[in-house]
């Protein structure tokens, strides 16, 4: 990975650092806690939440070039398993938070042994197919509210302390997974496993001549990427206190991608920015137009089409075919 | 289960199939020849049911309505390739899912502008208004026949073309061979725009035969793009034969599973486990399908290139 790898130049590299990402959290939250804002720590935290899942979106991307499309269903998986845990009497945040990473893993293996046979396109459609099927079969859960969807008994508590009461409670502990998230990410990607997957991105073909098989790194992968987008899910579902099968449409996966490339893929903290810049554009534009995913569309195809002259880009392409 | 109920849902079946391969063939043509994935191409189905419902209202005849409607269609297509997908054929995937979002959101958004989130109203055309009987005790609606029809005509249009004419012999040899038709001399990039303006125009059309069934709306094409691309899966990507093959056992598997796979459930397990179990199951006999088949065949039943 070069320096300058993801887009900014070398100048504004350190933004890409965990330690600095988080610092700059840190100090957003202090600040609209110091000014007294209601509002901005709710912001803060659904940030801190969709960069969580951006990140874990981001290493399957940039490190195994696995471009799920169906990311929103672990997310929603985490939300749901805050409700349905809640409708069972279950608040404990023990228990939560592991039910919920569990929940997402497992579907995300599950999933990943059908949909790893294939590649590229094949991959992206079957990622998203298997997402939209457990959106529909959320819709059906007319225990669970349907279509509808239906509010959280209570916040997570632990063992009786509700300790998330307030959207700041919230941020905190969301900042401190995203900081986790990416620690562990960063020295998976830069252990042999992170290089076994990137070698199978870049080299198919050179990996199978040595006699290896990325098929398991690559489960891995998309259950450990499953479990911490489920993880987010449990935090968005404590931070709404609603469940409903919208988490999980397929919108939501596209709009993860859109924070995963706006980023850039090459740096794991770059989905961090990029859910920021998501963000921003939302409470921006959402302010004056009801239509403000106009906007958010028009800056997603300028981005891409303007980044046309990149060099490299285009002899990858060509050379595709 | 009476024969009459039966044979009706298998008619709807087949009908919600052959809508499906027609939005499926442009997006399977579209994929084989530039590799491209189109994530945009559930908008061209919405802007096809808008234009012919408000072309019609606006002329006050159907076949006006249907014949400028497919025509605009054809001419967004055109549009639509010079402006955003001709830039984006050689990238990789990822920019090319990013980008296609992208034109859904602007797209869905300024249809929102202009005709509010309310459905459109868009009737069927007062001639095929009606039924028909076709056997004792079973009338069947005249329209959802004639989309059958018409689904079957295009699709024998379609093999014809791709199967009996130059252009599409360069068609069939781009979604196999890019590489070895272009050094041939073909300008693929030609080639390509007409097969993208071709297909937005038949998903159009899908569009403007399903739009007095189902609500118009600005995200019509969501539910129906997820359901092509399990088409297109199922069928192997690139090819026109699969594309029909799945796109009817889609329909008929989606259709014929929910009509009757409660009532089985309840014979087999009892009624309380059915009313839960029913739905939910119905709703995912379509994914499972497509799982089974791709555990035997990774790139499609008709798939030749694997991806």
């Amino acid at each position: 990975m070069s320096a300058r790898a993801a887009g900014g130049g070398a100048g504004f590299a350190f933004l890409f650092r965990p330690a600095v990402l988080i610092a700059l959290f840190a100090l957003a939250l202090a600040v609209a806690v110091w000014s007294g804002s209601g509002y901005a720590p709710t912001i803060i935290a659904r940030t801190a939440i969709l960069a969580l899942a951006a990140v874990s979106l981001s290493f399957l991307i940039g490190q195994a070039g696995l471009v799920s499309f169906g990311h929103a269903a672990p997310l929603g998986i985490g939300a749901y398993a805050v409700l349905i845990a809640g409708e069972y009497g279950v608040t404990n945040a023990l228990v939560l938070f592991p039910l919920g990473f569990a929940a997402a893993a497992l579907w995300s293996a599950a999933t990943g042994v059908i949909a790893l046979r294939t590649r590229g396109v094949y991959f992206i459609m079957i990622t998203l197919a298997f997402a939209q099927m457990l959106f529909y079969v959320a819709g059906s859960l007319s225990a669970f509210g349907g279509d509808d969807g239906l509010g959280i008994a209570a916040r997570a508590t632990f063992f009786g302390q509700r300790f998330l009461r307030t959207d700041t409670d919230l941020a905190v502990f969301a900042i401190a997974a995203l900081g986790v998230t990416l620690l562990v990410l960063e020295r998976l990607s830069a252990a042999p496993f992170g290089l076994m997957l990137r070698t199978g991105r870049a080299n198919e073909e050179k990996l199978a001549s040595l006699g290896l098989d990325p098929f398991v790194h690559r489960l891995v992968a998309l259950a450990a990427a499953g479990g911490i987008a489920g993880i987010a899910g449990v935090l968005l579902a404590n931070q709404v206190e609603y469940v409903s099968p919208a988490t999980m449409n397929w919108h939501v996966s596209g709009e993860l991608i859109v924070m995963v490339v706006l980023g850039g893929t090459k740096r794991l903290g770059g989905a961090v920015l990029g859910a920021v810049a998501v963000m921003v554009i939302d409470e921006t534009l959402g302010h004056f137009t009801e239509f403000w995913k106009f906007g958010l569309g028009l800056v997603i195809l300028g981005a891409v089409l303007l980044r046309g002259a990149d060099l490299t880009q285009l002899i990858r392409g060509t050379a595709h075919g | 289960m009476t024969a009459a109920l039966f044979f009706s849902q298998l008619l709807n079946g087949l009908q919600l199939g052959v809508i499906l391969f027609l939005v499926a063939a442009g997006l399977t043509l579209v994929f084989g020849v530039m590799d491209f994935i189109n994530l945009a191409h559930g908008v061209q189905y919405m802007l096809g049911a808008y234009l012919v419902a408000v072309l019609s209202a606006w002329s006050g005849s159907f076949a006006f309505g249907l014949a400028a409607g497919l025509l605009a269609a054809l001419a967004l297509g055109f549009v639509m390739e010079v402006l955003v997908f001709r830039h984006l054929t050689r990238r990789d995937h990822l920019e090319q899912v990013l980008a296609t979002f992208g034109l859904i959101l602007v797209v869905t958004e300024g249809v929102r502008m202009i005709f509010g989130s309310a459905p459109l109203p868009f009737p069927v055309p007062a001639a095929l208004n009606g039924t028909v009987t076709l056997f004792e005790g079973l009338n069947y609606p005249v329209w959802r026949l004639v989309i059958l029809a018409v689904g079957v005509a295009v699709a024998v249009l379609l093999w014809v073309l791709v199967n009996r004419t130059r252009a599409g012999m360069l068609v069939r040899a781009g979604s196999t061979h890019p590489q070895t038709v272009a050094a041939l001399g073909v300008d693929v990039d030609r080639l390509f725009l007409f097969v993208f303006a071709f297909g937005a125009m038949l998903a159009g059309l899908a569009g403007a035969m399903a739009g007095p069934l189902v609500s118009v709306e600005p995200t019509m094409g969501d539910k129906v793009l997820i359901l092509a691309f399990v088409v297109v899966v199922i069928g192997g990507i690139g090819s026109i034969k699969g594309a029909f093959v799945a796109a009817i056992l889609v329909g008929l598997v989606d259709t014929v599973g929910r009509a009757f796979l409660p009532d089985l459930l309840r014979t087999l397990v009892g009624k309380s486990a059915a009313a839960t179990a029913g739905p939910t199951l119905s709703s995912m006999l379509i994914y499972l399908l497509m799982a089974l088949v791709l555990s035997f065949r990774p790139s499609g039943l008709f798939g030749g290139r694997p991806s």
